[in-house]
C-alpha cells in the first residue's frame, strides 16, 4: 500500500480570518493546531473596544474605523453589528487559501478521543480533488481506504480543483431559529466520517462557522451581503455567499466539498434574537433558491469578477422586486467587486487553473 | 415520520450465483426469518441449491423461469440478473434484495446491522433531492434540516430506492481492485443521505431495496457485457439498470437514498482474472454516464413504465449505432416493460 504523504501545512499561504465582538479566549484551545498561521481577526462593533489576542499568535487586526479607512466609501458594502463583516477579511488577506471559523468554535474530539485538527482536514481537503459530475457512493474517492466505485468512468477520476471545504459541528447543530425554538435541547452528537463533493448543479446552505476555501479561486465570490445593523435581515450573510459560490463554482467547473472536519460548536444563540434576524429570510429564501437554481451565466463569464457582476445583474432584474433590499444587495455585490479588484490588482482569476495535487 | 410497515409488505429477494446458501441463510436468520424470502437461482448454476429449513421462502429454478416467461425469454435471468425474475413475481410492495455473498455488518459500536431493518426506514421516510441538506438525512433521529433549508422543501418526496454500502470487499472495479489487492473498506459511514435530483451514480446492485409498486418496472435486466460472468467485476448490469431508475425518478419526483445501511461483504474472486476477461464494461462507462446524463424525458412519460419506454427509445436512437450492446439493450428494456406488465401484477392485499 502506498504511503500517504503528510499534509503540508501551508503556513504562508493560508490566513485564518475571525470575525469577534467579544474575545478571542478560543484561541488557547486552537493554540497547537493555530500558532504556524496568520490571523486576520475582523473586529465587529464597537470600534473603540480593544479586544486582546492571546500571546504568540501573528495577526492584524482591523476594526470599524480600519474598514472605514481602507475603503472609503466602498465600506458601505461591509456589514456591520454582523459576522457578515468577516469577508473584508478575504479581501485585504494576500493568501491563496482561508481558512474562517466563529469564536465559539473550539475543537472537537474523533471517536477515538483524539483532538481534531480541523485546518490540516480542510487542507487536505482543498487540496485534493472534486468530483462533481457523478456522484460517489462511497463519498471521497481521494481519501486513503477510498476509491471510486464500480461504474465510476475513467474519463471523470481526475476530478476538478477543490475551491471550497464546508465543515461541520458537533453539539450546537447550525439550525434556523424554528427548529431551534421546538428542539432547545437537540445536540448534533454524529460523527459521519465521510467527505463528498456536493454535486454540481445542487445547491446547499454553506455555514461560514467552519469553512475554508481557494481564496484565488473563488475569493471573489465570498461575499457575505448586506447583514445587521440597518438591515432588514440578519444570518443569511453566508447563506448568499454559498449560493453565489455554487452557481459560480458550477459554471467554472470547480468543486465544492462537505463533511469532515468537525469542530465543537459551544454556544447556542438565542433563538428569540434568532427568529427577529432571519424572519425576512425565512419568507425571501422561498424566491432565492428558484432564483439561484436557474441563475444561467453566461459563457463569456470566464471569471469569477465577471459570473459575480452577472449574479448581481440578475439579482436586480429578478429580486428586486420581492423586495428592495435586494436593489441594495445588487450595489453593494458590485461595490464588493469594485473593492476587491482594487485591493487586488493582480487580476482576474481565470477558469483556467492547473489541477489540484491528485492522488 | 415513517410509516408503520407490516412484515408481510416485503419480500426479501436473493439471486443465488452459488449453490450452498447455508452459512448465508444462518447467518441472516434472526432477520430474515420474519420475512417472505424469494430465491431465485441463476439458470446457469447446475448443482442443486442447499437451503436450509425454517423460513417462509419461494424458490424459482430454471423450469420454474421458463414457466412464466418461456425458455426463449428467460436467458435474460442468467447470472446476476436472476435477480429480477424475483422483483417480477414478486407481490409484494417492498423490496429488499442482496447478493449471496453479502453478511451482517457491525456498526461502530460494535452492533449487528439490521439492514433489512434499516432500508425500510429509508424506503418510509421522505427523500429530499432539491436542495442538499448538510447534516445528512434530516429525518433520522438527532438530526434536522440545517439553517438555510427553504421551509417549502421540508417535506421531502417520497424513497423509491435505498442504496446500501459495503465493508469488506467494496464494490470496486476490476482495475481498481486489482490495483490494490489489499484494500477493503473498513469505514463505516453513519450517515443516510439523499442523492440529489439529476445528479446520477452508479448504482450497485448488491445491497439495495426499492418500493416496488413505485419504481419496480425500472430495476431490469437489460445490458449484458459479451463476457459478463459470475462475479460482480464482471457485471454492469445493475449500474445500468441503476441510470434507468434514477433518470425516472428525477423525472417522476421521486427520491433515492444511499449510505447506511452496509453489509459485509466476503472477499470472492480474483479481480485480476475477471480483469483479464472483461474490462468491456469499464469502457462503456465512458459513452453510458454522458449519454444519461443528456436524457431528458417528455412530460408525457406520467409512469415508471412510460420512463422505461421512452429511455430505451433515446437508447436505441443515440447509442444503438455506437455499439450492438445498447440497441440489444434498448430491446431487451421494451420487452421488459410488455412482460412487467404482463406478469408483474400490482401488489397482492394484506395478508395473501
Amino acid at each position: 500500500m502506498a504511503t500517504v504523504s503528510p499534509t503540508p501545512l501551508l503556513k504562508d499561504e493560508l490566513d485564518i480570518v475571525i470575525p469577534t465582538i467579544r474575545n478571542l479566549d478560543f484561541l488557547e484551545m486552537w493554540r497547537p493546531f493555530f500558532q504556524p498561521y496568520h490571523l486576520i481577526i475582523v473586529q465587529d462593533g464597537d470600534p473603540t473596544k480593544t479586544i486582546k489576542v492571546p500571546e504568540g499568535f501573528d495577526y492584524e487586526l482591523y476594526n470599524r474605523n480600519d474598514i472605514n479607512r481602507i475603503l472609503g466609501p466602498k465600506a458601505s458594502c461591509i456589514s456591520f453589528k454582523d459576522s457578515a463583516c468577516r469577508c473584508f477579511g478575504y479581501m485585504v488577506s494576500k493568501k491563496k487559501y482561508i481558512y474562517t471559523i466563529d469564536d465559539d468554535c473550539f475543537v472537537a474530539k474523533d471517536p477515538s478521543g483524539k483532538d481534531i485538527n480541523a485546518l490540516e482536514q480542510h487542507i487536505q481537503n482543498l487540496l485534493s480533488p472534486s468530483t462533481p459530475f457523478f456522484f460517489n457512493t462511497l463519498y471521497d474517492p481521494y481519501r486513503s481506504g477510498a476509491d471510486f466505485v464500480r461504474g465510476y468512468p475513467f474519463s471523470l477520476r481526475e476530478g476538478v480543483p477543490t475551491a471550497v471545504s464546508h465543515g461541520l459541528w458537533l453539539n450546537i447543530p447550525d439550525y434556523d431559529a424554528p427548529t431551534q425554538l421546538v428542539k432547545p435541547l437537540e445536540r448534533n452528537t454524529r460523527y459521519v466520517d465521510a467527505i463528498m463533493t456536493i454535486p454540481k448543479g445542487t445547491l446547499f446552505p454553506m455555514c461560514g462557522m467552519n469553512l475554508a476555501f481557494n481564496r484565488e479561486l473563488i475569493g471573489p465570490a465570498m461575499y457575505f451581503g448586506l447583514m445587521g445593523d440597518g438591515q432588514p435581515i440578519g444570518r443569511y450573510d453566508d447563506m448568499w455567499a454559498g449560493w453565489c459560490t455554487k452557481v459560480i463554482c458550477d459554471h467554472l467547473g470547480w468543486g465544492v466539498k462537505t463533511g469532515l472536519p468537525y469542530i465543537w460548536h459551544s454556544k447556542a444563540s438565542n433563538p428569540f434574537v434568532n427568529l427577529k434576524k432571519e424572519y425576512k429570510g425565512i419568507y425571501w429564501q422561498e424566491e432565492l433558491i428558484p432564483f439561484f437554481q436557474s441563475v444561467a451565466l453566461p459563457k463569456d463569464c470566464t471569471t469569477v469578477q465577471k459570473c459575480y457582476i452577472e449574479i448581481s445583474k440578475q439579482v436586480k432584474a429578478k429580486l428586486g422586486k420581492v423586495d428592495d433590499y435586494f436593489n441594495k444587495l445588487a450595489d453593494a455585490m458590485v461595490t464588493w467587486i469594485e473593492a476587491w479588484d482594487e485591493l487586488n490588482p493582480s487580476g482576474d482569476i481565470s477558469a483556467k487553473i492547473p489541477n489540484g495535487a491528485s492522488k | 415520520m415513517s410509516l408503520s410497515i407490516k412484515d408481510h409488505e416485503i419480500d426479501i429477494v436473493i439471486g443465488a450465483l452459488r449453490s450452498d446458501l447455508t452459512s448465508f441463510m444462518s447467518e441472516w436468520r434472526p432477520i430474515f426469518s420474519r420475512f417472505h424470502l424469494i430465491i431465485v437461482k441463476d439458470p446457469d448454476l447446475k448443482e442443486e441449491l442447499k437451503i436450509p429449513e425454517g423460513f417462509n421462502l419461494d424458490v424459482y429454478k430454471k423450469p420454474d423461469i421458463d414457466c412464466v416467461v418461456g425458455t426463449s425469454t428467460s436467458t435474460i435471468f442468467s447470472g446476476y440478473s436472476c435477480r429480477y425474475f424475483g422483483y417480477l413475481v414478486s407481490r409484494k410492495k417492498y423490496i429488499i434484495s442482496m447478493d449471496d455473498d453479502c453478511y451482517l455488518a457491525k456498526d461502530n459500536k460494535g452492533i449487528l446491522v439490521d439492514a433489512v431493518a434499516q432500508h425500510i426506514t429509508k424506503l418510509t421516510t421522505p427523500a429530499t433531492p432539491f436542495f442538499f441538506n448538510t447534516l445528512y438525512d434530516p429525518f433520522t433521529e438527532g438530526a434536522d434540516f440545517v439553517r438555510g433549508y427553504p421551509f417549502s422543501l421540508r417535506s421531502g418526496v417520497q424513497c423509491a430506492l435505498s442504496c446500501g454500502l459495503w465493508l469488506n470487499l467494496a464494490d470496486y472495479d476490476a482495475p481498481t481492485q486489482a490495483l490494490k489487492p489489499e484494500e477493503r473498506n473498513s469505514r463505516y459511514v453513519d450517515a443516510v443521505l439523499t442523492v440529489p435530483a439529476r445528479s446520477l451514480m452508479p448504482i450497485s446492485g448488491i445491497n439495495i431495496a426499492f418500493n416496488r409498486e413505485v419504481i419496480g418496472p425500472a430495476l431490469l435486466p437489460s445490458l449484458r457485457l459479451g463476457g459478463e460472468g459470475k462475479f460482480r467485476w464482471e457485471t454492469m448490469e445493475d449500474i445500468w439498470s441503476g441510470m434507468c431508475v434514477k433518470v425516472a425518478c428525477d423525472h417522476l419526483g421521486l427520491g433515492v437514498k444511499t449510505g447506511m445501511p452496509y453489509v459485509w461483504r466476503n472477499d470472492r474472486g480474483d479481480a485480476i482474472a475477471s480483469l483479464r476477461k472483461e474490462w468491456e464494461g469499464v469502457k462503456l462507462m465512458e459513452e453510458v454516464v454522458p449519454f444519461f446524463q443528456s436524457v431528458r424525458l417528455p412530460r408525457e412519460a406520467t409512469t415508471t413504465e412510460d420512463c422505461v419506454a421512452e429511455v430505451a427509445n433515446v437508447v436505441k436512437e443515440q447509442l444503438g449505432s455506437k455499439d450492438p450492446i445498447f440497441a440489444r439493450a434498448a430491446k431487451a428494456m421494451v420487452d421488459w416493460v410488455m412482460l412487467w406488465k404482463s406478469v408483474g401484477s400490482s401488489t397482492s392485499s394484506p395478508g395473501a
